[in-house]
């Protein structure tokens, strides 16, 4: 069952770097990650890849498949013809380290700007009560492992590193949709999502829902309506009118 | 590059009060403690913050919260870990870990954990195996996600509110990402710092601090068939016999029974104990659930002995027996086992694990998700419409570093330890659940026993320059070997991995185990000697010649405990000594260095349980696992010592 599959792997450093080809041995049930560490154990012993889990449960292991942004643990090798030529390179959004492993801080530094989860100062631990369906939309953004193939394929920083700075990326703008949506966050979020975090930037694209391995609908349940939530803020007269006649400029019963 | 070239370099240095060494669920809890306790904390992490195994935890984290079934208390979460563990476990830890868990679920709320909810708006409960009541608090089957995010996300909440006060998100807790530790450093016999690399760039770092974590985890990378990453290479085994401290229970490893068993590159990985918490039943080849003819003596009356019984729990678990196959693990391990041998096995040597004849698929979609995902991505099986081929795989190793249990500490002043790296707690074999919780209650304990420690210190010991020399010479020794043309570390980490799995594996023999231990010693002359090409940036197969050493003495230690028990209990199962003996669940192996690659073997008394926690048991339970002599007289009347 096993056959010589063509790989041609990006190997290189962030100064220079070239696809290598490699003649490589696959058996069957394998997917990329398996084919990579057999590069490993025979011609390949420096190439440098990110794993850990091998179930997809960890997100290490993102890389670009044949241009695709994939986690290679869960890429099957029966998605391809066996002539065909399978191309891995590094995530293409982030500055390279060596070979497949690229420098991923930046979603680091943008996870620690988003204000952490506000607990409600009135509960003490133990007294928590929420119910599921309420909890449900925001498990559904924390079911993320973070293999940043989301913030990698944005074209909002893709390929414009001008954006980074003011821009936390699908991954974060979904964090503080997920808090926003927490039944029992205590901060208000929405002026800093627009304001501070670039939601703005997001024209919904869903490239994000596109490369998402855990199939999060990051676009239509965490970008859109925090967007929504947002112009309702803005424009809401009774808000509007309350904030001028109470001079409320922290609205929490704003909170939805 | 040479090594003479490499020790003129500079090295990086840091001073902190604390080191955590692991960034799973126990070392990012110490963490927290130790910077609520007002100390200069570093994380030291082999991979990326937030990637750590802890995330491949998939059932739930047991606390006697009662939410689910108020009859659950902290004592029958004791007795059930006891229990499970086959009471040799550390009583004082498993007592501590009963009763401190649901405050340590509760707290993670407080972080921002968002539970699966009971229809009153509390933490839900799930049935596992081994736990007499609901205990589980869980998100799905990805609860050890949500664990380690809520503490990732709790550590940022922390750096946030210090950046407030201070201008800097580091000025208390620092993240070294992709960075391993290979040395520990001792002054006047106290701890006094550690060493290590950058993986990316191959540099060294130094860090000077009166006080580590160790939060290492496990050891599975050791066998070839396991569910654990490549992270799990023992090292804080191995860097706490180096530095001189104790390994105890190294014999138990824990065989997760339900481990994918094709295709084979996933052979191994996690199918987890909800499937049958959840009402998975297991069958043989014959279609028959033969879970029911291994309930062993000590757990005969507890558990149903027809599937109409088994049947009737999942509706009225109060008037019902549980059915077998929520036996604790090892029993369930060793029972697909014998199945396969028998000749009852799945075509590919495992068994079969139902639950699309007992869920919906909808139920299975909410409850078994990543299950789901899985099985149809790896092995294009739909688990809502057929069985799913599991077997044994090696999960996780009951022994570890023996610490004090109230504070955590090792034999060596400033050294502690929490989690999968440190031993006692589970005995001979873990309660599944039970590892997320005693990461969060001893990885907590830690963090207070490091601080306090460091409190308590007149002067802090000083690094010897020697020392760090000599640990970098170490690390460059598979460099310097290049030149004399040593094997390839990926060949010789094979050939371990084969000699574990084969020799000391699920079944031990005498004559097995000594031809193993014969071939580790060879193995250890090779692994001295293995060479690597490339430089010093992410090179995995220089990383992979030093976790190699680590992993060896790890193995020596399990190999030579293994040998020397000889009886089976729990994750230590002997063909040539197939029963359990009381004489011997008085007896601790304890396990030291001696020199870099050899082990040296001791017996140590366990110490009595306390009357107070003797008496939750019935006296009937106590004899089968204790000798007369320790039962003789104890009935205890008075509550001395009661807490």
């Amino acid at each position: 069952m096993s056959y010589w599959a063509r790989f041609r792997v990006w190997r290189g450093d962030s100064e220079k770097g070239e696809l290598v080809d490699y003649p490589v041995e696959v058996n069957e049930g394998e997917v990329v990650l398996d084919v990579v560490h057999r590069l490993q154990q025979t011609e390949a012993p420096d190439l440098a890849v990110r794993w850990n889990c091998k179930a997809g449960k960890c997100g290490s292991c993102s890389m670009e498949i044949n241009g695709r942004p994939r986690l290679a643990c869960m890429t099957r090798m029966n998605t391809f013809a066996e002539d065909e030529v399978v191309t891995i390179t590094p995530l293409r959004t982030f500055p390279v380290i060596r070979d497949l492993v690229t420098d991923v801080s930046f979603n680091y530094t943008k996870a620690r700007e988003v204000p952490a989860f506000a607990p409600p100062p009135d509960l003490k631990p133990g007294e928590y009560r929420m119910q599921q369906v309420d909890v449900e939309r925001s498990q559904e953004f924390r079911k993320c492992i973070e293999c940043y193939l989301c913030q990698n394929t944005c074209h909002v920083v893709r390929d414009h590193e001008e954006n980074k700075q003011h821009f936390a990326g699908p991954r974060y703008l979904m964090r503080i949709a997920e808090l926003d949506m927490h039944p029992l966050d205590a901060a208000d979020r929405k002026r800093a999502a627009q304001e501070e975090h670039g939601l703005g930037f997001c024209n919904i694209t869903k490239c994000c829902t596109e490369v998402c391995p855990e199939n999060i609908k990051i676009t239509d349940n965490a970008l859109i309506p925090l967007k929504e939530r947002v112009v309702d803020r803005k424009y809401d007269p009774l808000i509007w009118l309350g904030n001028k006649i109470f001079k409320r400029g922290d609205v929490r019963a704003a909170k939805q | 590059m040479t090594a003479s070239a490499a020790t003129s370099e500079e090295i990086e240095h840091h001073t902190f009060d604390v080191v955590v060494i692991g960034a799973g669920g126990a070392g990012l809890r110490a963490a927290i403690e130790a910077r609520l306790q007002g100390k200069r904390t570093a994380i030291i992490t082999k991979s990326l913050f937030g990637k750590a195994h802890t995330v491949m935890a998939e059932g739930g984290c047991a606390a006697a919260m009662g939410n689910v079934n108020p009859n659950d208390n902290w004592k029958v979460h004791f007795a059930d870990t006891m229990r499970g563990g086959k009471f040799l476990n550390n009583w004082r830890m498993a007592e501590l870990h009963a009763k401190e868990a649901p405050d340590r679920v509760w707290e993670l709320e407080t972080y921002g954990a968002l539970f699966d909810r009971t229809p009153d708006g509390k933490i839900s409960q799930r049935n596992f195996g081994g736990h007499t009541y609901p205990r589980l608090a869980h998100v799905g089957d990805r609860t050890g996600l949500e664990l380690i995010r809520t503490l990732q996300q709790k550590i940022v909440s922390l750096q946030q509110e210090d950046h407030a006060a201070t201008g800097d998100y580091e000025s208390y807790i620092k993240v070294f990402h992709e960075t391993t530790i290979t040395e520990l450093f001792k002054t006047d016999g106290r701890i006094s710092g550690c060493f290590g690399y950058f993986r990316p760039t191959g540099k060294f770092v130094r860090f000077d601090a009166p006080a580590i974590v160790l939060a290492t985890g496990g050891v599975g990378k050791s066998y070839s068939v396991t569910s654990n990453s490549w992270e799990y290479t023992g090292d804080g085994h191995a860097l706490a016999l180096r530095a001189g401290a104790t390994l105890i229970n190294m014999e138990f490893l824990q065989f997760h029974p339900t481990g994918m068993v094709w295709p084979p590159s996933v052979k191994g990985i996690l199918v987890t104990e909800s499937v049958r918490g959840d009402g998975g039943v297991l069958r043989n080849s014959e279609g028959k659930r033969f879970m029911f003819d291994y309930i062993a003596d000590v757990f005969k009356n507890l558990y149903a002995t027809t599937e109409e019984e088994a049947d009737r729990w999942y509706t009225d678990p109060d008037n019902n027996k549980r059915p077998p196959e929520l036996l604790p693990r090892d029993e369930v391990a060793r029972a697909i086992n014998a199945e396969v041998k028998a000749g009852r096995g799945s075509p590919h040597g495992g068994v079969y694990l139902d639950v699309s004849t007992r869920l919906s698929p909808e139920q299975i979609l909410k409850r078994l998700p990543s299950m789901y995902h899985q099985f149809k991505e790896l092995a294009d099986v739909d688990i809502t419409k057929e069985p799913m081929e599991v077997g044994p795989t090696c999960h996780y190793v009951m022994g570890g570093i023996e610490v004090d249990p109230d504070t955590g500490m090792s034999v060596v002043p400033g050294l502690f330890a929490a989690g999968e790296c440190s031993g006692g707690m589970h005995g001979s074999n873990r309660l599944g659940g039970n590892s997320l919780s005693d990461l969060l209650v001893f990885g907590r304990r830690c963090g207070l026993g490091a601080a306090q420690y460091v409190d308590g210190l007149d002067a802090r010991p000083q690094v010897q320059e020697a020392d760090v020399v000599t640990a970098t010479e170490r690390a460059l020794l598979p460099f310097t070997t290049a030149a004399e043309g040593g094997e390839n570390p990926f060949v010789v980490h094979q050939e371990l991995q084969k000699t574990m799995h084969e020799l000391v594996g699920i079944i031990r023999k005498a004559d097995e185990m000594e031809l193993a231990l014969k071939k580790l010693e060879d193995i250890a002359v090779r692994a001295r000697t293995v060479s690597v090409t490339g430089g010093r940036a992410f090179n995995p197969n220089w990383h992979l010649a030093l976790d190699l050493r680590n992993m060896l003495l790890v193995s020596m230690c399990v190999a030579k405990a293994a040998l020397e028990r000889k009886e089976s209990r729990g994750g230590h199962t002997r063909d040539d000594y197939p029963v359990m003996d009381p004489e011997w669940r008085k007896v601790l192996l304890v396990c030291s260095a001696e020199g870099e690659d050899n082990v040296r073997l001791e017996r140590k008394e366990q110490v009595p349980m306390r009357p107070d926690l003797l008496d939750l048991f019935e006296m009937d339970e106590l004899k089968k696992y204790f000798t007369g002599e320790e039962l003789g007289g104890h009935r205890a009347t008075a509550q001395e010592g009661a807490k």
